[in-house]
């Protein structure tokens, strides 16, 4: 599909998605609620068919954390970028997509180990690089006194 | 030999050798010989933890070719290894890993930070919460070689720095200035 045809379908079949033409690809901003849901009907209908996880990133936002997944599709050679926010930077969940893509249990443990995002039915969800009780580096508002030289 | 009776020296400072006439002469030629030996056959650990490992492996090539000066011998085992090449950052969880690296190594052993990283940190020396500032918080470090990574040459030069190092030292008059 198209740019185009995607958008169509799936403000059609989404109508509580966001839908935007980025700078090459399309982007999609899903409530954090219809993730999951969303997640899977992307994988599993034959015409989208996004079985390729490429990419899963937290960004640290003022307000909120959001997590990018960048989607592709091997058999239709279509792109799509999701985007989910998290309700904000206290209470940051959101519902694992492991179950979808595989892949994305390391990466969701990455963005859990870094910016502190907790993904709901993880099923393992611990630290990956950084010790228990490191706090979460990449956040903004990340302060460390004694390892970090601040400029 | 006869008994030297030269009294400049305390007796217990040097080796019995150095007591009788012309066993000094002996000592020199012995610390010659040893530091030959040892400065001509340095081996380096197979240890990179950045970038500048890989120039690492390029002097190690063909083109530049570190066994010209009897460093070609990467050992993967600290226990057979002289000398460790610090190729890159160190970050706070690697830092323990390379003290005990370090600890390993028989005596005499020698250090060389290669790269911007492992001399201060280089471009993480700011605003960074994993770089050990410098590999010398570590571990002590014979030659600085500065670049980001350094070129082959650089690496080459600060090989026979080392070199000339090890040919000056003392190894059988301990209280000597070195």
């Amino acid at each position: 599909m198209t740019n185009e045809q995607l958008s169509a379908y799936l403000s059609a079949r989404f109508p509580d998605v966001e839908i935007k033409q980025g700078v090459q690809y399309l982007e999609i901003t899903v409530p954090a609620v219809n993730l999951h849901d969303v997640a899977r009907h992307l994988k599993d209908t034959a015409e989208l068919a996004f079985d390729y996880l490429v990419c899963l990133s937290g960004v640290d936002y003022p307000e909120y954390i959001s997590v990018v997944y960048h989607l592709e599709s091997t058999k239709h050679s279509h792109f799509l970028v999701m985007k989910v926010k998290t309700k904000d930077r206290q209470d940051s969940s959101i519902d694992t997509v492991c179950d979808v893509w595989p892949t994305a249990e390391f990466h969701e443990r990455e963005v859990y180990d870094l910016l502190g995002v907790k993904f709901n039915n993880h099923p393992d969800l611990r630290r990956l690089f950084l010790d228990e009780n490191w706090g979460f580096p990449l956040r903004k508002d990340y302060v460390d006194e004694v390892h970090i030289v601040a400029r | 030999m006869g008994i030297s009776t030269k009294k400049e020296f305390e007796t217990n400072d040097f080796p019995i050798l150095d007591q009788y006439e012309g066993g000094s002469i002996i000592l020199t030629q012995l610390d010659a010989l040893v530091n030959w030996a040892r400065a001509n056959s340095v081996w380096p650990l197979t240890f990179g933890t950045r970038c500048c490992a890989i120039e690492f492996m390029a002097v190690g090539a063909s083109r530049h070719d570190m066994a010209r000066f009897g460093y070609e011998v990467a050992r993967a085992t600290p226990r057979q290894a002289d000398m460790i090449i610090i190729s890159g950052s160190i970050n706070y969880k690697m830092a323990p890993v390379l003290k005990r690296l370090y600890d390993q190594i028989a005596d005499p052993k020698y250090v060389i930070a290669m790269g911007a990283c492992a001399v201060s940190g280089g471009p993480f020396f700011y605003n960074s919460y994993s770089i050990v500032k410098g590999a010398d918080h570590v571990i002590p470090v014979d030659i600085y070689v500065p670049g980001c990574p350094p070129r082959p040459e650089a690496l080459l030069f600060a090989f026979l720095q080392l070199q000339k190092k090890i040919k000056r030292e003392k190894n059988f008059k301990k209280n000597l200035v070195k």
